[in-house]
């Protein structure tokens, strides 16, 4: 990346930058991307901190057995490496989605 | 299986020490020197296929997805994960798993937000991201600045480790002799392997990691008749004299609250907190991380490796289950002889010696994969950053200018770590990697996200953001309980630094200093205008998300 504040060229490479981003199809994907990636960021960070408040404040609750001798602290705490590896799955399913919109809208 | 009640402790546990210590130093020294000999191999190899910035800063961008998600892998777990958690687990039960649970669910914050971003825009810092659109020197400085604060104290951290583990494993080799090994072998990897070496290290490193980890889990589970029942019924009744208070008691240690219980310090809940914070949005702002995604091809393979690290790193933190509350269990909490080692005294007691020897060699090798990759994320940030593009404003002056100074900076960052590990040896400082991520999450995350999702983000932005996350931190922490307290006069090791009453009450001080970096980002960035940085955001944007014009990879 050399310098772009010294770039000549600034005013007809912004014009390129500027059609694509213009482009609806550009626009469309950017609203998928927003659609997944900001439901699934609030949704892992309200189960993530769920388990830590629950275990700081509610510890007697938390020690109560869920099944198998687990307790709820701890069957929690295991869903939580579930969770990230399912949430992750889908997002490279969707990602490849995107992967395409975008090889598309380059062609061009 | 239940312990057997012991009279008296102290004894027991001086004789494990010692019995370690005498016969097992010429089989983990073999290991290790197998380990060493491989990787040195391996920085030839790579040294003389490794040619040009591309090559030494980002291996060439020729490395896979399964391949980098080893090496992240490789390169985020540290002994500070595998031996200091199993530990935490074994003495304080639940609440150690508590960080397992953390370094896992860390990967979506860099999955969905930092990775394919980083490598649309970026060529081989975390600065080239920050500085895109911004007035490139003032933040650049800033953010190396950042980048070399995290990196070194992680790095001493480690060595210190690595000092305090030689002492323990193999007694009659001198602590400085492990650090500065370390230490010299860090410097060897990236001064003459640079990144292609370090991925290696960092592979091997993490296959052997993972072989240990689930042959030492499978033991653990042998001596339950491989009966998760019995396991759990196990934890949840761990007999064992308390060492304090000499009396027996039995504990469920799957319980919470041993660490972070509000009966065990009134601002335990809230500290917990923190923590789960700073290693939550940590992780996506470690420089060394961050570096791993310029080494692959293009976007999509950056995304492939972080699923691969986190299948590796998932399955890992698992097993730290296997591990800590093994130790708990079946060598209770009373034997344990020092908190890093209840791994490897685990595996000589269901592994014999061998496989003693065997996991001693991969704490070392796990050590040495992390000092790497710190080094090598440190000098680049140094070279490419500072000196190129603060100081000669983007021009190299000779070809392979950049090259040189980063190896210059590998060298004497290398040898600074050293020295600073060999003065700071007797100090506790398991603070520092807590102080390492909570710079990361509230210096270098706010930066990111604003600069990947705010067009009104500037160069006063950043600069502030960057600059009051990093100095709150680190005042933040000078202030808690992990640097002062006051210790009892007859206590020469793991004293505080600073002898008074903490300021701060809590030990983690990410729940203070992350809002902190936001705010000074976003009123630093509402105060000032600065049009440009506002313009260049379209072409930010259709960069990061489409990949045009990002570094091409593939090059060998």
């Amino acid at each position: 990346m050399s310098s772009p504040h010294s770039d000549p060229h600034t005013d007809s490479e912004h014009a390129k930058w500027e059609e694509i981003e213009h482009r609806p199809d550009f626009e469309a994907l950017l609203k998928a991307k927003a659609r997944f990636v900001i439901p699934a960021t609030i949704f892992f960070v309200v189960y993530y901190f769920a388990l830590l408040i629950l275990v700081g404040w509610y510890p007697d609750l938390m020690k109560k057995e869920a099944f198998g001798g687990m307790n709820w602290a701890y069957a929690f705490a295991l869903s939580q490496f579930f969770m990230a590896w399912i949430l992750a799955a889908i997002y490279m399913k969707v990602a490849a989605g995107w992967d395409r919109r975008a090889a598309k809208l380059l062609e061009k | 299986m239940t312990p057997a009640p012991f009279a008296s402790l102290l004894p027991l546990a001086a004789e494990i020490t010692t019995e370690v210590g005498t016969k097992n130093n010429f089989v983990a020294l073999t290991m290790f020197l197998l380990f060493v000999a491989a990787t040195l191999g391996i920085t030839f190899w790579a040294a003389r296929k490794a040619t040009g910035s591309s090559a030494y800063f980002a291996a060439g961008r020729s490395i896979t997805g399964w391949q980098n998600g080893l090496a992240v892998a490789g390169d985020y777990m540290s002994a500070a994960s595998f031996l200091g958690i199993s530990g935490m687990i074994a003495f304080f039960g639940y609440d150690g798993f508590m960080y397992s649970v953390g370094f896992l669910v860390a990967y979506l914050t860099v999955l969905f937000i930092v990775a394919e971003p980083l490598r649309n825009a970026g060529k081989y810092t975390m600065a080239d991201l920050l500085a895109y659109r911004m007035k490139p020197r003032p933040v650049r400085a800033v953010a190396s600045l950042s980048t070399l604060t995290v990196s070194t104290l992680y790095m001493i951290a480690q060595m210190i480790g690595a000092g305090g583990l030689m002492k323990l494993l193999l007694p009659n080799v001198p602590p400085n002799v492990a650090i500065i090994a370390v230490g010299a072998l860090m410097i060897i990897y990236v001064v003459f392997g640079g990144m292609l070496a370090t991925t290696w290290v960092q592979i091997i490193k993490a296959v052997l990691l993972m072989a240990g980890t689930i042959f030492l889990s499978m033991l653990v589970l042998k001596q339950f008749d491989f009966s998760f029942a019995k396991f759990f019924e196990a934890i949840a009744n761990v007999t064992y004299v308390d060492p304090k208070t000499g009396t027996e008691v039995t504990r469920d240690f799957f319980e919470p609250g041993m660490k972070f219980g509000a009966a065990v310090d009134s601002w335990g809940p809230l500290n917990l907190v923190s923590l789960g914070m700073a290693l939550l949005f940590g992780t996506a702002g470690l420089p060394h991380v961050l570096v791993r995604f310029y080494t692959v091809p293009d976007a999509k393979t950056a995304r492939v490796s972080v699923m691969w690290a986190m299948v590796i790193i998932g399955l890992f933190y698992i097993l730290t289950t296997f591990l800590g509350f093994g130790a708990a269990t079946i060598l209770t909490p009373a034997n344990i002889v020092d908190g890093n080692m209840a791994a490897p005294q685990l595996a000589e007691v269901l592994g014999g010696e061998v496989f003693f020897a065997f996991i001693s060699a991969v704490a070392f090798a796990t050590i040495l994969a992390v000092v790497a990759g710190l080094t090598i994320s440190a000098s680049t940030s140094f070279a490419h950053d500072f000196y190129t593009n603060v100081i000669h404003h983007g021009k190299e002056r000779a070809p392979g200018e950049e090259v040189r100074v980063a190896r210059i900076t590998a060298f004497v960052v290398g040898a600074i770590a050293i020295w600073l590990a060999i003065v700071l040896q007797t100090m506790n400082v398991a603070f520092l990697v807590g102080l390492a991520f909570a710079v990361a999450a509230s210096a270098n995350l706010p930066a990111i996200v604003l600069s990947v999702f705010w067009k009104k983000f500037n160069t006063t932005g950043a600069v502030a953001g960057l600059t009051v996350g990093l100095l709150s931190s680190i005042i933040l922490i000078i202030l808690s309980p992990s640097i002062m307290g006051i210790d009892p006069e007859t206590m020469t090791k793991g004293r505080h630094l600073i002898q008074a009453k903490a300021i701060f009450p809590l030990t983690h001080p990410a729940i203070v200093s992350i809002p902190l970096g936001f705010l000074a980002a976003i009123i630093g960035s509402l105060i000032t205008k600065d049009p440009e940085a506002e313009t260049k955001f379209v072409e930010f944007k259709v960069r990061a998300h489409t990949g045009l014009g990002a570094e091409k990879g593939g090059g060998h």
